[in-house]
């Protein structure tokens, strides 16, 4: 464990600090775009910034990929967990994507827009 | 060897969810018949699964067979054989419901199989992950769902701001699952138990994990205020899959909260941190409150049926943080009781609506005398959700209210009754709009009132009026039988208490 300083905290752990800022943009995004389309992307970016956080936790110094040979040799290996974890909420996250898509599809057939604020006002005159 | 149960009762649904897309290119009809084989398949399990924990304790099943802790278990405890039975038996009433009243389609006979698999896979997981992965098989389902309504965009806007706003509740969880893992290096539910107990339950990462994954649930129950997407939700989306929805979606989410919370943070981790527990009880209070005041100011009756649950489930997760062995047995029957119950109102308010084109309170009037069972069923599930004794609903709140004054917890009782009297103002004030109003003297009612009638849906109500429009026998008895068993559980307390006495006092070790 390194100082806590300022400088410290960016040199050791600038990857906690790219997963927090990938997060909230992607957070932002989704609440003050107005595009449906951008809102999705922003989900998925938020939901990037977490896997990243699993890939972060699975490091280790030197470590290479968890293909051990029959005689147990090699290592120090990475974390194969957190690998198989996230290609999993891969899986799931596109699944999403698909599922949102068309719900903006089906929007767009009906109402004619992709603005979140147009979509709630003709659905309030409606 | 009855623990290869519990993988099949995930199984043959997500199976069988593919079959009837298939089939179906050939065979228009396929779908319900299918749905059927493996629902009344699923409920034969389920029952199965419940008498033998009952009997030889609880089943425990390695998923191929990996080395435990590494490996994904699935676990069958008295609770989750409760809630698993629950899943069946609400599944069961919805496909013979929706035989007649819709949706039609294939799609949605698939998407049925794939939600009753999800959901099982919610009750029956050992594993933190892994029931993330079943949270969003559920949660994709039920956003498809509530969009198959083609005729509506609502609907379809409905869908999609539950999506953002179910997706951001399971990646809080994932983000706390990872909180977890960072700490402990499992991800076991039996093994994390002793994992956290080891680590501290002071540690700043527990303490976010658990902050984490509380948010993420309070999103998927649709606590106050990160309730938005419910009323929408459950007031747009077709009848049918407003009463399965409505019923087991939310409900399998609070379970996996009470899981979490005892199975894995135990109630010591609620003993060291006030803070937490606090706020638990201080948001779970709120949303009882505004729950129940918003569910009184609505005219639409779906809406007010989604409003009440975000009250109910307030008092579920208010039972949760107080941490004691009375309000948790509450806590589950009145998860148990709200799923049927909902189920059996929602269905009613299919019937009525499909017949009468009955959407709002004053479309009620006098609709006693033209279909008097399927409002009688209505009437037993609302008296049982007041929870006037004796019902399921009575047992529930009366033990959650008992636990909050064994806890010294004298702000949620108080909450508690006072939600059990809005409760009772807008049930009777439906059930005096059923009885005792004239369709005539409502309707001089609602023109003098100040909201203009919708002429469009007066339009589209008058020619459906006088006549019982596509409801069939079957779904008026499923909504009576569902009433009656509400009121006939209000004797079972001790059947319950017995049940669960096991997973009570390994909670409350």
């Amino acid at each position: 464990m390194t100082d806590g300083s300022v400088l410290g905290l960016i040199t050791t752990r600038y990857a906690y600090l790219v997963v927090v800022f990938v997060a909230t943009v992607g957070l932002y995004m989704m609440i003050a775009n107005q595009n449906l389309v951008k809102k999705l992307i922003g989900l998925n970016m938020f939901q990037t910034g977490i896997f990243l956080f699993f890939i972060t936790s699975a490091y280790v110094v030197d470590g290479s990929s968890a293909i051990v040979p029959a005689d147990g040799a090699g290592g120090p290996f990475a974390s194969p967990l957190p690998q198989v974890i996230v290609l999993t909420a891969i899986v799931v996250g596109v699944s999403l994507t698909a599922v949102g898509l068309a719900l903006i599809i089906r929007l767009y057939a009906e109402y004619g827009t992709l603005r979140a604020d147009a979509l709630r006002e003709v659905i309030a005159d409606e | 060897m009855s623990d290869v149960f519990l993988p099949l009762l995930v199984a043959i649904p997500i199976v069988l969810s593919v079959v009837p897309l298939i089939a179906g290119l050939r065979y228009e009809r396929a779908g319900w018949p299918i749905a059927f084989v493996g629902s009344i398949t699923v409920t034969a399990i389920a029952g199965y699964v419940a008498v033998t924990i009952a009997s030889s304790g609880r089943l425990i099943h390695a998923l191929g067979n990996y080395p435990q802790p590494y490996g994904i278990e699935l676990v069958g405890d008295e609770l989750s054989a409760l809630v698993a039975l629950l899943i069946a038996i609400v599944s069961l009433a919805v496909l013979l419901y929706a035989r007649t009243a819709g949706p039609r389609g294939n799609a949605f006979y698939s998407g049925y199989l794939l939600l009753t698999g999800g959901l099982f896979g919610v009750a029956l997981t050992g594993d933190m992950f892994n029931l993330f992965v079943f949270l969003e098989i559920t949660s994709l389902v039920t956003y498809a769902l509530v969009a198959s309504d083609r005729t509506s965009g609502k609907a379809a806007y409905a869908a999609f701001k539950y999506v953002f706003l179910g997706t951001v509740g399971a990646s809080m969880y994932l983000l706390g699952v990872g909180y977890l893992y960072v700490a402990t290096g499992t991800l076991n539910m039996r093994d994390l138990q002793e994992a956290i107990a080891s680590v501290g339950y002071g540690d700043p990462i527990v303490q976010a994990a658990f902050g984490f994954i509380l948010v993420g649930f309070a999103i998927k129950v649709a606590l106050f205020p990160l309730h938005t997407w419910q009323p929408d939700a459950y007031t747009y989306a077709p009848d049918s899959v407003s009463a399965y929805i409505s019923a087991l979606v939310s409900t399998a989410s609070a379970y996996a909260l009470i899981r979490i919370t005892y199975g894995v943070f135990t109630q010591s981790f609620l003993e060291a941190n006030d803070l937490i527990v606090t706020a638990i009880l201080v948001v779970a209070s709120v949303s009882i409150v505004v729950g129940s005041l918003l569910a009184l100011m609505q005219t639409e009756v779906k809406r007010m049926f989604a409003y009440s649950s975000v009250a109910q489930f307030g008092m579920i997760v208010a039972a949760i943080g107080l941490a004691n062995e009375t309000a948790l047995f509450g806590a589950i029957l009145h998860l148990l009781g709200h799923g049927l119950i909902k189920a059996g109102l929602f269905m009613a308010a299919g019937v009525l609506a499909t017949a009468y084109g009955a959407r709002t309170v004053t479309d009620y009037a006098g609709l006693s005398r033209r279909s008097p069972y399927a409002v009688g069923g209505m009437t037993l599930a609302g008296i049982a959700l007041i929870g006037l004794p004796p019902s399921i609903g009575f047992l529930g709140k009366w033990f959650m209210a008992l636990g909050a004054v064994e806890a010294g917890a004298w702000g949620v009782a108080a909450v508690i009754f006072a939600s059990t009297m809005l409760t009772l103002a807008y049930v009777f004030r439906l059930v005096e709009m059923l009885y005792f109003r004239s369709p005539s003297a409502a309707r001089t009612d609602e023109s003098a009132a100040v909201e203009v009638p919708d002429a469009s849906t007066d339009g589209v109500a008058a020619p459906d009026g006088g006549s019982i429009d596509r409801v069939t026998v079957a779904q008026v008895a499923i909504v009576v039988s569902i009433g009656i068993t509400v009121i006939a559980l209000g004797f079972s307390w001790e059947l319950f208490a017995d049940y669960l006495d096991p997973v009570l006092g390994r909670f409350f070790a």
